[in-house]
This record gives structure tokens, sequence and C-alpha cells, in this order.
């Protein structure tokens, strides 16, 4: 059959678009969620209205996207069994148990939450009207954490044995599964990035709105919530980035091999900067590299050894060709090489820029009296103490800041195209080869058909998400009614004494779809 | 009681829940033509579910993971067998789920009649499919000793599939219809109940065959238990749907859903999916689940977390308790 269209290629193509397309969501839905929370903790506390005019904004955004979070992640939970059977099979013992936690702890929580949140605004009485949201942020963050811990699985069994008789992996562990130290490194990694995300997302509208001088007391506090998260978040994406590649390097070498194009073995090991390779000669034909920094990667000191591409190869057809008859154990070199720099460069980009601008921002530390500002003003660029930045390069900094919010997401793509892709042969490492994994009484034709479909919705409904999005976005914060700014003291609305509750008998609701 | 009969019932549970929970929110989608005579009364259906439908899907979502879980073998059988149909479902939740969420999001007439024509295609299609879905897992289909479906796409719609795909379709617009009744004021509420008395006609009639159909195929006494209580408890919700007791008729329309959904479970253990080609290769209880120990561990989880679910989402429907009329609506939707 041709190769380009068997069904597990096919199928690895759904896999991979479907869930790159449903993690564009994820990580701006729990990164929001949380940003969304505080900021209405802050009205909750303070009571000022901007607080509460922030929160209906990042709310609406936030609700844009998670629809079409959970209505992806349908899929995500039913594709296994459609396309991947075999794959099923053999590891739903240990795989469907996260999942079906998942579904019964996190999304359950969620989706009741939201809708609590959504229609509870005159239903509800503030604090608990804030709990609801928290509850929301909460559940999002324990979806992850199950879902990792299904992955990281995949990309490190463990507490698991094969069952000769039946041909099954079968738990023996599953708190071993759960709290392995991959999965608490990729969790890690995965909620700073997801913060780091929802930041970039969050400084950069606020930059818009901020260069047309709109909406300046909301944005202003947003843009400082964002510019914090920003930083807090990018700082601890690299220190666990760091973390996570060290594990990598142990569990998977060949990943962290192909991930520098390293096809010889070196000590002290290169840091690749660029480099222009020949995988069918094994080498590359240009690389700039920067000395011992791999071996720092991998090692944490900057000589000791780091295997090739080739010498891990060879290692693991000597392990491994027996039991899978698999002679080849390289993975896609230029794409990992390439998605682990994208990753990283598009990632760091954005906590760059947050750092310039909490630096340029800042209110108080060294920063002369006059160029101090209030809540209700233009925050100023301040270069030195008494110096304030070239109001061309000022613009710059907002356009910048706009232009580039979507870096985090092409970041978050790139890593886990790396991570799967640089799995690969693998579908759970070393123990089941992605080709033995596919449905065998699935038909090309039906994979084929549901890739095409998935696709093309997943293109529409693209197109509408980001309209709708820039609709919200350019429209602002929203004017408050008096019936915001007066929550129901009562559970399912309405204030103590019996006349009010009459009255709300027929208010109309304060939202409605 | 062995751990995987546990978990069967567990997911029984699972099923019988989606279908009375989401059951009347493809009703009420359905009813979004059916019924509704303007788009003031469109978005007062969509409303009486706003809150709660995303909450209804999720016992979709623990069905299936559950069943991912407990019976791996059903769940790869299964989802790789009925790959086309379901394709369909997921294509239809998707674009019914953000149809909900997005209708509101834009003024413009155009864009809002589209995703009202969506919100009607996917529930009407979704309810029909589950029934096709449902109805072959009991009848059997062809697998082979590997457990893989071997049947092609026209196996799934025979008749009796086909009359499932109906008894589902009828029976979760008349449970939508008496929700409606329940939870509007004004016209619409009065509309609804009439409605509701031809459509629970038919799905009665169609109910009770499919089922005495099952049951003379697999029926044991159990399964004829609940089918009594299905059929009796379709025509208590027709009677007191009659008699204007709403509340009366929402309990007995669900219940039938409850009665129904048990009959083919207990019709069908301890098979979960019989095979049609040689009965030794059937998936059953026993050689589709996985070890006692992931059993147990997600006895304990379910054990803990169920109650607590069930807590919460029951707290939802009672703040939203109140009902809906087309004056409740501000005028331009969703903010």
């Amino acid at each position: 059959m041709n190769l380009a269209l068997a069904p597990e290629t096919l199928a690895r193509w759904q896999f991979g678009i479907t869930t790159v397309y449903h993690f564009l969501f994820v990580p701006l839905t729990i990164s929001l969620a949380t940003l969304t929370a505080v900021l209405q903790t802050a009205w909750v506390r303070t009571n000022k209205e901007k607080y509460l005019k922030a929160t209906r904004f990042w709310g609406k955004l936030f609700l844009i996207n998670i629809a079409m979070g959970v209505v992806t992640g349908i899929v995500q939970e039913f594709q296994f069994g459609m396309n991947w059977s075999a794959y099923s099979r053999f590891v739903g013992d240990i795989f469907g148990a996260p999942l079906a936690f998942e579904a019964l702890i996190a999304f359950f929580m969620e989706s009741t939450f939201i809708g609590l949140w959504i229609f509870g605004r005159d239903k509800l009485p503030k604090k608990l009207h804030l709990a609801t949201i928290w509850l929301v942020a909460f559940g999002t963050i324990a979806s992850a954490y199950f879902i990792l811990a299904a992955n990281s699985w995949m990309q490190h069994p463990v507490g698991y044995r094969i069952n000769e008789e039946t041909g099954r992996a079968e738990m023996t562990d599953f708190f071993g599964i759960l709290f392995q130290n991959t999965a608490l490194a990729q969790f890690f990694h995965t909620m700073t990035a997801a913060f780091l995300t929802g930041a970039a997302f969050m400084v950069g509208i606020s930059a818009y709105h901020l260069l047309r001088k709109k909406h300046i007391p909301v944005m202003r506090s947003s843009l400082r919530l964002g510019l914090i998260t920003l930083v807090a978040a990018g700082l601890l994406t690299v220190v666990s980035g760091d973390r996570l590649g060290k594990i990598m390097y142990e569990q998977q070498p060949m990943k962290m091999a192909s991930a520098e194009a390293l096809w010889e073995t070196q000590a002290p090991a290169p840091f690749s900067v660029f480099s222009y390779g020949d995988v069918d000669k094994g080498h590359n034909k240009v690389a700039i590299e920067i000395p011992g920094v791999l071996s720092f990667l991998a090692h944490d000191n900057f000589h000791e050894a780091v295997p090739g591409i080739n010498d891990t190869n060879a290692q693991l057809r000597e392990k491994y060709k027996a039991g899978t008859g698999l002679d080849d154990y390289r993975p896609n070199i230029p794409v990992a090489y390439w998605s682990f720099r994208w990753m990283i460069g598009f990632g760091m980009a954005s906590f760059t820029l947050g750092a310039v601008g909490l630096y340029l921002t800042r209110r108080r530390f060294w920063l002369a009296e006059r160029l101090r500002t209030g809540e209700d003003e233009m925050p100023r660029l301040a270069l030195t103490r008494n110096r304030e930045l070239n109001p061309r390069l000022g613009t710059w900094y907002w356009r910048l800041s706009v232009l580039t919010l979507g870096f985090p997401l092409i970041a978050n793509a790139w890593g886990w195209i790396f991570t799967e892709t640089g799995r690969q042969p693998w579908v759970v490492y070393g123990v089941l080869p992605t080709s033995a994994a596919v449905s065998p009484s699935v038909s090309q034709v039906e994979v084929l058909t549901s890739l095409i479909v998935f696709t093309s919705l997943y293109a529409l409904l693209a197109v509408i998400e980001v309209r709708l999005l820039v609709k919200y976005v350019k429209a602002g914060s929203p004017e408050l009614t008096e019936a915001d700014l007066n929550p129901p003291t009562r559970i399912g609305g309405g204030s103590a004494g019996a006349d009010a509750d009459a009255d709300a008998e027929d208010r109309p609701m304060a939202f409605s779809y | 009681m062995q751990l995987t009969d546990v978990w069967f019932v567990v997911i029984a549970v699972l099923w019988i829940g989606y279908f009375f929970l989401e059951g009347f929110d493809f009703g009420v989608g359905i009813l979004t033509k059916l019924l509704a005579r303007d788009r003031a009364e469109r978005r007062v259906l969509i409303n009486t579910i706003g809150p709660v439908w995303d909450g209804n899907e999720v016992w979709l979502l623990s069905a299936g993971g559950a069943t991912f879980a407990a019976f791996p073998e059903w769940y790869a059988t299964l989802f790789s067998g009925f790959y086309l149909p379901l394709l369909v479902i997921l294509v239809c939740l998707i674009v019914r789920g953000v149809a909900f969420e997005y209708r509101a999001k834009r003024p413009e007439e155009r864009w809002q009649r589209n995703w009202e024509h969506a919100i009607f295609w996917t529930s009407l299609i979704t309810a029909f499919l589950w029934g096709v879905a449902f109805a072959n897992i009991v009848r059997g289909v062809k697998i082979d000793a590997e457990m893989e479906y071997v049947g092609g796409l026209t196996d799934l719609f025979n008749p009796y599939a086909l009359l499932g795909g109906l008894v589902t379709l009828t029976l979760f617009t008349f449970h939508g219809a008496v929700f409606t009744a329940l939870k509007t004021l004004g016209d619409i509420r009065t509309r609804a109940r009439r409605l509701a008395t031809g459509v629970g006609a038919a799905a009665a009639v169609l109910a009770v065959v499919f089922l005495l159909w099952t049951q003379a195929d697999r029926g044991d006494t159990a399964s004829l238990v609940a089918t009594v209580v299905a059929a009796v408890a379709l025509l208590a919700a027709l009677g007191t749907n009659l008699a204007g007791r709403e509340g009366w008729s929402f309990t007995f329309s669900g219940l039938a859903i409850v009665a129904a959904v048990a009959m083919l479970f207990l019709s069908l253990f301890p098979d979960v999916m019989p095979s049609t080609l040689n009965e030794e290769w059937s998936l059953t209880v026993t050689n589709a689940a996985s070890t006692p120990y992931t059993l147990k561990i997600m006895t304990w989880c379910a054990a803990i977390a169920t109650p607590v679910v069930l807590l919460y989402q029951g707290w939802t429907y009672w703040v939203f308790r109140k009902r809906i009329g087309t004056h409740h609506l501000a005028p331009s939707g969703g903010h």
C-alpha cells in the first residue's frame, strides 16, 4: 500500500491535527480561567468597578475559547478507540483509568460550574459566584494532570507488567503511574507554558487598547497582571523545561540526540543553534554550535559525553530488534530538531517581551516621581530613572506585544509535535511500536474520511472562532448595569425581603443565550 | 457480585444518566423547529438548557472513559467498529456545543438562524444515531475471533436498529417536550404539553414494540420487568401530561428512559457486545474486562466522586429551577 496513505500514516496525521488543534484552546482555557478568577477575586475584595469590567471582558474571551476546547476534547477521548483500537486493547488496563478519572473528577466540575458561572450572575451571591469560577479553574488544571499522567506513561511506562497469556499491559502500581517523575515534570512544564500563553494573550490585547488609549483603567490593570504572570510563568517554564529535558535524556536518549541533530557521540556536547543535515548519510552539512551546552542540558555539567543518534540507534536495535523486528529507531530528525527550536524560540520571545515590559512599566522601583502614573492614566514606559522611552519605540513596544500575542500558542504546538514525534517509532516507549497500534478493522477510506471531515470542520470553526474573538477584543470592556453592581444576596436570585422576591419573578435574566 | 459486574452496572448507570439528561436537551433542540414559532420562543427553549447542557454531556465522556478503563476490549471494538456513525455523532456534538455557546454572541439574524438550524439538525441526528448504535450493541454484530468488527456500514442500519433509532428520537423529543412544559411560561408551555401528547403516543408505541422485540430476542425475567416499568411509565407520563401535572409527567418520562435503557443493558448482560458470527466470539463482562487491580482503583474513585458530582449537579438544577418566559430574556442576548 502507498505508504503516504497507509492507515497508520493517516491515523497519525489525524491524531496530530486534532491534538494540536485541541491544544490551542487548552492552555488558554487553563490560564484564562485562573486569571479571570483572580480578577473577579480582586473585584469581590476591593469593589472597584475596573476589576468587574476586566472580569467580564476576559471572561467573555475565556468562554469563546473554552467552548472550542470542550467540543474538540470529545474527539480526543474517542479517537483512541476509533483509530487506535490495537493500542486501546493493549494499554486500556492502564491508560483508561486516568481518562475515566479525568471525566469523573475534572470534566464534571468544569462543565457544571461553568454553567453556574455564566448564568449564575443574578442567581448566586457574590462570593458563591466567585467560587464557581475558581472551581472551573481547578477543574481545568485537574483535567490537565490526569491526561498528562496518561501521556507520561506513553513516554515512560512504569508500574505495569506484560501479561504473557493475553499479550496486554496490566497496571500494577496506580500511584506509581500517577506520580512518576515524568508526569510531575510534564505537568509542571505544561502548566507554566499554559500561563505563559494566557499571559502573552492578556498583555497583547491590553496593549492593543492602550495603544489606542481606550479602556485605560481596565487594560492597565490587565496589563500588569499579564506582565507579572508572563515573567513568572516564563522563568518557571525555563526551569521546568530544563528539568523535563534531563528526564527525557535519561528516559529517551534518542529524543534528546534528535532534538540536537547530534549524530555522533560527543564530549563535551555542544548545543546546536543552526544546522542542515543529511539524514541519509547520518551527519550535518552545516552546523553552528555553542560548546558544552548540550552536556549541561543533559548532565548539569559542561564536559560529560552525550550519546549521538548513530550510537543510540545501534544500541536500541540491539535491545529491541528481537521483539519488534524494527531496524530503525530514529524519529524524523529534522522535525525533532526544528520543533525543539521553534518551541524554545517562540516561548522565550514572549518571555523576553514580558520582562522588558515589566521593567518599562514599573510603578515605583527606580522611577522619578514625575514619571509615576495613576490608575486612570496611560502607563509611561520609563527607560531609566528620569528618562522615558522614545515615544516611537514605545509605540513599537505596544505593537510588538499585539503582534506576538500568539507566539506561545505556536511554541505549545511545536512542543507537542516534538515530544510526540520524537518518541517515534514507539507509541508506548520501548513497549509498543506505533505501527502495531492502529485499528485493524478500520479501512483506509474510513480513516481518510474522518481525517478530511475533522480537518475541514476544524478549519471552519477556527475561522468562526477567531472572528468572534476579534469582535469581542475590539469591543473592549463592557459597561456595567445596575444589576451587575448589585448581585443577589440569596441563592436563586433576589435579596432578602418579600417585595424584592416578587419583583425578581418577572425581572429579565441578567444573562441569556 | 464481582467487580466486573459492578462495572457493567456503573457503565449502564452512566449511559442511563446520559440519556436521561441529554435526552431532554436533545429533545429541546428538536423542538426549536417543531414547537417554537419565532426567534423569541427558540431563545426560551435554548435558555432552558443553557446552563446545564454541558454538564449533561459529561455523562457521555464518563461513560466513554469508564468503558475504556473497565472494558478496554469493548471500547476498542465498539468505537473502531461503529467508526462512521460515531464520526457523525462526534461532528454533531462538536457543532451542537459550539452552536449553543456562539449563537447569542452576534446579533445578526443570519448568524443566529444558522446556529439554530445547527442545533436542530445535530440534536435530531444524534438522538437517532444513539438508538441505532445501542440497538446494534444489544442485537449483536459481526465480530470475529480477534474481537474485531468485520461487518460493513450497511449492516448497522438493519430494521431493528432503525426502529431503535426512531425510539430514541421520539422518546427524547417527548422527554424534551415534557421538560419544556415544566420549565417555561406562557403560550409555549401550553403548546409543549399538546405536542407532548402526540409525540409521547408515538414514542410509547415504538418503544413498546422495540422492547418486546428485544425481549423476544434476548430477554429474561429482569428485562421483562424493566419493559413493563418502561411501558407503564410512558402511559403515566402521557396521562399526567394530559392532566397538566408537569412535574410528574417529567418524572415519568425520565423513568421511562431509565427503564428502557436498563432493559437494554439487562438483556445484554453478561455479554457487552455479542457476536452474530459465533457465540464464542462475543465480548463479555469477563473477556473484555480490565484486571481486578484496575477495577478496584476505579471503584474507589467512582465511589468517592460520584456522590459529589450528583450533589453539585443536582444543586445546579435547583439554582436554575425557575421557569423562563419570553419576557425574561434580556433584549439583545448574551453579554
